[in-house]
């Protein structure tokens, strides 16, 4: 039976030869991942099973990313129980503030993640780590407390969309284009309970950093996971991080697909998704004149060095608008560093943006730059829900590094450009 | 299984954030995470929602982050099953885990109106509206699906040696 990159990994890790769509399998894990939010949740159901010790103190990972530095006092409270519980399960992979950094930047970062892998994780964008030929996936903290118990998973074997790319992608559009441009074209549902599995020559066009954002938006087309082969550019990121060997599976060649995309990198323009869904996407050319009130350039999506280095080569020189406010946050304290060794934190500073220590904090609305009732803000995010930053009449406009960039300058969503 | 209630009902792809803001994920409290369900899609819910309701809903329902949140909000309001055209699959696990009874039936999504009485007997696969007096098949529950959900969740399933 012919099988797809992810069914291979799936089938890999459930010891056997072959699987096939639909089929019920029990796989073993590499990582279990939580982070403040989802941890407590998953600790208090763990505590329940009556297992003494977690399967693997070096597989069981959690990040304090979210609320974290804590919020408020709720939120330290969780901290605590999640800091506690790996003391006392002497977990290894534990993250706090100071040498923790948004979880899905994080775990590429520190070699955690290797292609081959099967992680879960208790976040719906544990779906990134495809970007390095593993097959990892969100779950809920039932789920989690299972896995950090047995080590273990069932799983509905997916279907897949492939994506052939070819191409170049042209200036100031990035990874981020690419899986709006996916998104608004297949729409939020429109790899639901599925793997979208890139292929083509055009992928070895795509930086790390590209595949990682548009594997991190999959679930944003309800997709179950999203996959890169391996190449060069993957071998040496991960060499430079980890000793694990990298194992690398490709597709058969007769392998069945839902549906194939033919997609030329070259013909997509810089895309915005407009309020309030990802798929409502507008070409930069297209959006019209739409004042804001906020940049937030940041986030699992898009907190990597090369993004915040896009966003300040655009802002260097130049003054934010005066009525905007710019917000920051570099996703790791080693891409914080690097900002602020590069002189990047300078330029954005002089610039008028204030930048951040590593936190989820505004993407989900939980703090560090929540809306009011009817302001705008372009983000690079990765979600644009009614409510999702602050107040339910505010509005968010997913964007790239660039184009967020752009528009703190023009105080209104603009193309890089035309900067 | 067998419910019975009032419909609430709501359109496509209600998402995570609105079933529960994220202002409000800090706490794992369950009856403060259902004093504030769907307070950003529907200020109401709280007020109109009474015990063994039913929600109703289009298509992708649930879809967004993976928090457990939403599923134990629902379910701690009172709300007794979830109809839908389609389900976001993390949302699905997770409501399935802690054991929220949820339904994929597009036909009964789409003609079952807000307010009105609704059956379902999930044994078997039906659900009747009292109010229009149609039927509608679905999938009957699994049986290791009923336990989980009769069990409420699958932690208790696994304590008590259903899952194996």
């Amino acid at each position: 039976m012919p099988m797809t990159m992810t069914q291979k990994i799936l089938a890999s890790h459930a010891g056997l030869d072959s699987v096939e769509a639909g089929q019920l399998i029990l796989v073993s894990l590499d990582r279990v991942l939580g982070n403040d939010i989802t941890s407590p949740v998953a600790i208090k159901e763990f505590n329940k099973i009556g297992v003494e010790n977690v399967y693997d103190t070096e597989k069981v990972t959690m990040v304090m990313d979210h609320f974290a530095p804590n919020k408020d006092i709720k939120a330290a409270v969780q901290c605590k129980m999640c800091r506690d519980f790996c003391e006392e399960k002497r977990v290894t992979h534990f993250y706090d503030v100071g040498r923790m950094g948004i979880e899905h930047a994080l775990l590429p970062e520190k070699g955690l993640v290797v292609s081959g892998d099967v992680v879960i994780g208790a976040d719906s964008h544990t779906c990134t780590y495809g970007a390095l030929g593993a097959f990892s996936t969100g779950v809920g903290s039932t789920d989690m407390a299972c896995g950090m118990a047995t080590g273990k998973a069932w799983f509905k074997v997916p279907s897949a969309i492939k994506f052939v790319l070819t191409g170049k992608l042209g200036k100031y559009v990035s990874g981020k284009d690419v899986i709006l441009h996916i998104i608004g074209k297949i729409g939020v549902d429109g790899a639901l309970y599925k793997s979208m599995e890139f292929v083509g020559e055009g992928c070895s066009e795509l930086t790390i950093y590209d595949r990682l954002t548009i594997c991190n938006m999959a679930i944003e087309a309800g997709a179950k996971n999203g996959i890169f082969e391996v190449d060069e550019q993957t071998i040496e990121y991960i060499k430079q991080r980890s000793d694990r060997e990298i194992v690398s599976y490709k597709a058969d060649p007769d392998a069945i697909y839902d549906e194939v995309y033919e997609i030329d990198l070259s013909t997509i323009k810089s895309t915005v998704a407009f309020p309030h869904l990802p798929e409502n996407t507008r070409t930069i050319d297209e959006v019209g004149d739409i004042k804001i009130d906020q940049v937030v350039i940041g986030s699992c999506t898009n907190g990597q060095y090369k993004d915040i280095e896009e966003a300040a080569m655009i802002l260097k020189g130049r003054k934010v608008a005066k009525h905007v406010r710019a917000i920051i946050i570099p996703a790791t304290q080693d891409i914080y560093l690097r900002a602020v060794e590069n002189g990047l934190v300078k330029i954005f500073i002089e610039a008028g943006c204030v930048v951040s220590t590593p936190t989820c904090g505004p993407c989900l609305g939980g703090y560090m730059g929540i809306l009011a009732a009817g302001e705008r803000a372009v983000a690079t995010t990765n979600r644009n829900f009614v409510g999702r930053m602050g107040d339910v009449t505010s509005e968010v406009y997913l964007a790239s590094p660039a184009v967020a960039a752009a528009s703190a300058i023009a105080g209104k969503i603009a193309d890089p450009n035309n900067i | 299984m067998k419910f019975s209630g009032k419909v609430i009902k709501y359109g496509d792809n209600v998402d995570t954030d609105v079933i529960i803001p994220a202002r409000y994920l800090n706490t794992s409290d369950h009856s403060e995470l259902a004093s504030h369900c769907m307070e950003d899609i529907d200020k109401d819910f709280t007020k109109k929602v009474e015990k063994g309701d039913i929600m109703v809903a289009g298509f992708n329902f649930g879809c967004g982050s993976s928090r457990e949140h939403a599923p134990i909000a629902i379910k701690a309001s009172g709300i007794s099953l979830v109809i839908a055209k389609t389900f976001a699959r993390i949302f699905y696990r997770n409501a399935i885990n802690i054991g929220l009874a949820i339904v994929e039936c597009p036909e009964a999504a789409e003609a079952i109106e807000d307010g009105h009485k609704v059956e379902a007997d999930l044994d078997n696969g039906i659900i009747y509206d009292l109010t229009s007096g149609k039927e509608f098949k679905t999938q009957p529950f699994p049986e290791f699906i009923q336990k989980i959900i009769t069990n409420g969740g699958l932690i208790e399933s696994i304590r008590r040696g259903d899952i194996k």
